[in-house]
């Protein structure tokens, strides 16, 4: 009976993942092989188009990573071996509230709060070191750039993968700790040695999680980003590239005919993105798999 | 859409027996709304009129508590497109139909009969900015024109000083702002500044921004506009004139004067604009904006927002409400209550050529 039961819940899963692959795959197709001309006439040459948007879903996405995954592995080890038992708790508690904000307040909060206050810091650093690649000018006037969005999207991605990170890390055997402690190893030493090492897949799966929230985040990324069609890695500029998720957001309202079609194309796109993402991480860690002694 | 259809179908089935029950008649009352109306209607169309259906719906609804009105603010062309198939008993559009929509077929409408056009909404675009130290500032089309093509790049610019004798402008980078998202606001901006500017844009009028223009931002809806624009630093922006909210509006040359936004201006603009050619002026108050114009009584920046319906419904159920509701909106009661969400009531004579169109519809 249970077995049967846990059989259909595994069945209805992939039944819905397949429902969502047919949707988007027939809803797609009549914008994938319509002429460009066609699709000129609602709005959109589809093809010249995508490729800035898929740049810049995996560019933001890449950033958010990259300021969240060193500060989620920090305080997941601080939680898990540096603090004490009380603050651990507590500390534990708020990061998971983090994770209940909607991300439509995170949007709010990043045009109104975030945005008026790093914008005295863009001007900085365009001033300053505006000959390295990345903090070219002219800086946005606004503070609404892709930098912005990644800070927003990096604190959206933080709870989840400190939460995964901090389980994985108090999962480390005793014995190897208390091994390595034995060698005359400090505590940083034994993290290396020991915790990391046997947490590596955990961070990874936990990294893939953030990063799949990240891909796909669409209000807060509306919302903030001053959004262009177009490839630039300046991260201080008005003009920035925008997501395939906040893309569809904000055109589908007025989107009509074929255009309707090409958005939900984007959509096939970021599924396809999502899906060699999470194939990724699933060889790293099947490769990893017998150092990690998490099985 | 398949809401919609689900809608009509229920709309369908509450006036057959509306009618059943009573013999509806739209009856003037004092305040100028009518009342003892029944059924159910649904419209479809702009954003930009959204808020004032909403106001008009309230209070139609109060005088006509048997009566349901719905109007979906989708945006004009899903309006235009549900209204052309069947879904929607009227639409409502920031721009008159095209040639080609009005060469089509109309699903609610007795074959072979058109549809008529009537003016429901005229709000004025204000040309809003956030810079320290500056609280009056003039511009005229082209140099509006040049700040939003990117080719006036800071605010101490001869070209805005020129225009602004005695004020003191800062050197600060000027961010422009535009929608990100498709708008009729947009339209009605970029079809401004290419007429009245032609030499300085070169772009056509269209919803959606230009998207070879590299410099300024891009803001999502009027809330982000209004948001962006306030949160940054030498920004200018272009919005609904009720949304302008604290934020500095600018006077924009007209003939030799400098004109503030008003509701005013904008109703007297839409006065003096000419019919749309081949537009039969009984049933169409379809008009091409008057955007040139030297009369310092208006102001030519505005959006006109359309409501667009049937001159013969094929289903005769619900034209009495169809036609008190529509009646009521373009009544001076109606327009009214649309001043009180950022609208510009039109002039009586323009109110009255309205109603006539909607008393002869079938």
């Amino acid at each position: 009976m249970f077995q049967a039961v846990a059989m259909a819940a595994g069945v209805l899963i992939l039944a819905g993942l397949a429902a969502v692959a047919i949707f988007l795959i027939a809803k797609a197709m009549p914008a994938l092989v319509a002429s460009p001309e066609e699709l000129q006439r609602d709005g959109t040459d589809f093809w010249p188009y995508v490729p800035p948007l898929i740049f810049g879903t995996v560019w933001a996405a890449f950033l958010a990573l990259l300021f969240a995954l060193p500060l989620a592995v920090g305080i997941a080890l601080f939680i898990s071996h540096y603090a004490p038992r009380k603050l651990a708790q507590g500390l534990g508690y708020a990061i998971d509230l983090l994770a209940a904000i909607p991300s439509v307040v995170y949007g709010l909060w990043g045009i109104l709060v975030l945005a008026p206050a790093v914008r005295p810091l863009y001007e900085w650093l365009v001033n300053n070191v505006g000959w390295f690649p990345l903090f070219a000018g002219p800086v946005s006037g606004t503070g609404r750039t892709v930098l912005t969005v990644a800070v927003v999207l990096a604190v959206m991605i933080l709870p989840i993968i400190t939460a995964l990170c901090r389980e994985v890390f108090l999962q480390t055997p005793l014995l190897h700790e208390e091994a390595a402690l034995a060698l005359g190893a400090t505590r940083w030493e034994v993290i290396r040695m020991a915790v990391l090492p046997f947490g590596r897949a955990g961070i990874i799966s936990a990294t893939m999680l953030g990063l799949g929230r990240a891909l796909g985040e669409t209000m807060a990324v509306a919302m903030v980003l001053s959004p262009s069609i177009l490839i630039s890695f300046a991260l201080l500029q008005s003009q920035n590239p925008t997501t395939i998720a906040a893309n569809i957001a904000l055109r589908f309202p007025e989107a009509t005919g074929l255009g309707i079609n090409a958005l939900i194309a984007t959509g096939l796109v970021l599924f396809v993105i999502t899906f060699v993402v999470n194939a990724l991480a699933r060889l790293v860690i099947n490769r990893r798999k017998e150092f990690s002694g998490a099985n | 859409m398949k809401i919609t259809r689900t809608g009509l179908a229920v709309a369908a089935v509450a006036a057959a027996s509306a009618l059943v029950l009573s013999g509806c008649a739209a009856n003037e009352n004092g305040g100028g709304v009518p009342s003892n109306l029944s059924g159910s209607i649904a419209g479809v169309g702009s954003s930009a009129q959204g808020a004032a259906q909403e106001a008009w719906i309230a209070a139609f609804q109060t005088s006509n508590p048997k009566a349901t009105i719905t109007y979906d603010p989708q945006g004009s062309g899903a309006g235009v497109t549900a209204f052309m198939d069947g879904g929607a008993l009227f639409a409502g559009s920031d721009s008159p139909l095209k040639d080609e929509e009005l060469a089509g077929t109309f699903a609610a409408c007795v074959p072979d009969t058109m549809p008529f056009e009537v003016v429901d909404y005229i709000s004025a675009i204000a040309v809003v900015y956030n810079v320290d130290g500056v609280d009056s500032l003039n511009l005229d089309a082209a140099t509006i024109a040049n700040i939003f093509a990117g080719k006036i790049t800071t605010w101490n610019d001869p070209a805005i000083a020129a225009l602004n004798a005695g004020v003191t402008l800062p050197a600060t980078a000027i961010t422009a702002v535009h929608r990100g998202d498709e708008s009729g606001t947009t339209k009605n901006f970029t079809e401004y500044l290419s007429k009245a500017a032609s030499d300085a844009w070169t772009w056509k009028a269209d919803k959606v921004w230009p998207a070879d223009i590299t410099v300024g931002e891009a803001a999502d809806k009027t809330s982000g506009m209004s948001d962006t624009v306030t949160g940054g630093v030498g920004t200018i922006g272009y919005i609904d004139l009720s949304k302008a909210g604290k934020l500095g509006v600018a006077n924009v040359k007209v003939g030799e004067k400098f004109v503030a936004p008003s509701a005013d201006g904008a109703a007297a603009s839409y006065a003096a604009s000419k019919p749309l050619d081949g537009r039969d002026v009984k049933t169409s108050m379809a008009v091409s904006v008057d955007r040139k114009s030297t009369d310092a009584g208006t102001y030519p920046l505005i959006l006109v927002s359309y409501i667009i319906g049937c001159q013969q419904y094929a289903d005769a159920a619900n034209v009495e409400l169809i036609k008190g509701y529509l009646g009521y909106i373009v009544s001076a009661a109606g327009q009214a209550v649309s001043a009180g969400v950022g609208g510009a009531p039109m002039t009586a004579d323009n109110s009255a050529v309205a109603t006539a169109i909607i008393a002869a519809v079938k």
